[in-house]
């Protein structure tokens, strides 16, 4: 059950991000939905969920991609291990922390990705600090949005239906 | 039966798995193993781009596969996403419509006056083209594609066309739109997609020169803005901003003359040669369709005698 949930989630964030990026070009650069979720997957399931999750998204990603294969998928798997790690040694359940971690984890997914292609193409390091900077953030604000919808959606929703219940009672009654 | 590992508070809002005295960790439970685990994918993957940066050619049926699958999902997304678009455009989206439509005609109007002019212009320009025993251009032929996805990954400057190899597309094609070039079809393409390296990716190039003056150079895709610089062009050519930049051919990819933008700076450079930055011609933000030149690649200018530069097109830098 965990699993497919974890395939699900990775293959839509891969379907939103094709998509997004097809609609605006400059939209898809700003946010990489498929860290997002390999990040959340890591934080919700431990390192070896984040392990094996970041590794697929990233090989699938470069394949689609057209690049090197195995660049995206190892910069994911690396950054899938060590925020399980991380998510699994500090509490973090509250938005802030989880900011960070999101915030932190894009930096250093592009620092590793770049790095990495640098190696293979025997070339310098080109790091676009700003697009990075820009990407974290919007990384980080929309996995706590996925955070916040996952855990107080099911709760809204059932209060939602014990208002709408007691409600309609009420005017039963009257 | 007893965990090896126990959660336990420790510190300042830390929780620490440790295990227990003289517990062991199954040999078997791989899980458990996370640090054998991340060696094992780390190692394989370092062997993955091993192989492909030794040969150069990937892993095609891993690609090939997966992104034959991937793009029947994308087309139907980008196929329901445009029937939403559409009901949206065609029914709900109307307001105005009636006098944009007496304009348009208008416009209409006007155009086909132009188009007849047109028409006749070119008749003329044929035939002195013909009196002084020049071939005439041969229309490319090409085909329509629909942009149906953009890049998976930020890092590249790809999208992704409706078009496959059942429609005749192959590997090295170059794509264009009514404005320039636009890029060239990168690996295999699937039955009914194909991939599409943007000029303004970083891995990409094309053979360019300068239309005023021919000064030959080649195009290069850039993280900077404008997202395009021209190379290889001597310190001693007069380029100046403004000057429009086209395809030599010589990369034996793009056609020959097509637009690829406009000098936006020319400087002195250093070495040899200037420092030109380029503003492209398409606006790769908002390409919807585009045409693909079924013209495999080295015979799209047959009669180009230029040998092809060192770094050719789209290559890896």
């Amino acid at each position: 059950m965990k699993t497919a949930a974890v395939i699900a989630a990775l293959a839509v964030a891969l379907v939103l991000q094709t998509t997004l990026a097809g609609l605006s070009l400059a939209g898809g650069t700003r946010v990489n939905l498929v860290l997002v979720a390999v990040i959340y997957v890591a934080l919700a399931y431990g390192p070896v969920f984040g392990l094996f999750a970041g590794s697929a998204a990233g090989l699938v990603q470069d394949a689609i991609a057209g690049g090197t294969i195995g660049i995206g998928g190892l910069s994911k798997t690396l950054v899938g291990f060590f925020v399980g790690v991380l998510g699994s040694q500090f509490i973090v359940s509250t938005p802030v922390p989880r900011f960070l971690m999101f915030f932190g984890a894009s930096m250093a997914h592009e620092a590793c990705f770049q790095a990495l292609y640098a190696l293979v193409e025997s070339r310098a390091i080109r790091f676009d600090l700003y697009g990075a900077l820009i990407q974290a953030v919007v990384n980080g604000a929309v996995g706590i949005s996925a955070f916040l919808v996952a855990e107080r959606g099911p709760d809204m929703l059932q209060r939602r239906d014990s208002w709408r219940r007691s409600s309609s009672s009420v005017r039963r009654r009257y | 039966m007893r965990d090896p590992l126990v959660r336990q508070s420790v510190g300042f809002a830390s929780v620490r798995r440790i295990p227990v005295p003289g517990s062991r960790i199954p040999m078997l439970d791989i899980r458990r193993r996370t640090g054998v685990l991340l060696i094992v994918v780390t190692v394989a993957q370092l062997i993955l781009i091993s192989a492909q940066v030794q040969s150069k050619s990937g892993v095609p049926v891993f690609q090939e596969f997966t992104f034959g699958v991937f793009a029947r999902i994308q087309g139907g997304t980008w196929g329901a996403l445009r029937s939403v678009r559409d009901v949206w455009s065609n029914y709900v989206w109307l307001r105005g419509a009636r006098a944009e439509n007496e304009t348009l005609k208008r416009q209409l109007a006007d155009l086909q006056v132009q188009l007849q002019q047109k028409e006749a212009l070119a008749a003329r320009s044929e035939k002195l083209q013909q009196l002084l025993s020049l071939q005439s251009a041969t229309a490319l032929p090409t085909v329509a594609a629909e942009v149906i996805a953009g890049n998976p990954n930020p890092g590249m400057l790809t999208i992704t066309i409706g078009r496959g190899s059942a429609d005749g597309v192959q590997a090295d094609m170059a794509v264009i739109a009514p404005a320039g070039v636009v890029g060239r079809i990168v690996g295999p393409p699937a039955a009914h997609a194909a991939r599409v390296q943007l000029l303004i990716d970083r891995n990409a190039a094309a053979g360019a020169l300068i239309e005023r003056n021919r000064a030959g150079g080649m195009v290069v895709g850039s993280d900077r803005e404008p997202p395009l610089t021209m190379d290889l062009v001597s310190n001693m050519a007069d380029v100046k901003a403004g000057d429009k930049v086209i395809a030599s051919g010589v990369d034996g990819i793009y056609p020959k003359g097509f637009a690829i933008g406009w000098v936006e700076s020319s400087e002195r450079g250093s070495g040899l040669y200037r420092a030109i930055t380029v503003r492209p011609a398409v606006d790769f933000s908002s390409l919807e369709e585009v045409l693909v030149v079924l013209v495999p690649a080295r015979s799209a200018t047959p009669e180009d005698p230029v040998p092809a530069p060192a770094a050719p097109a789209g290559t890896a830098k």
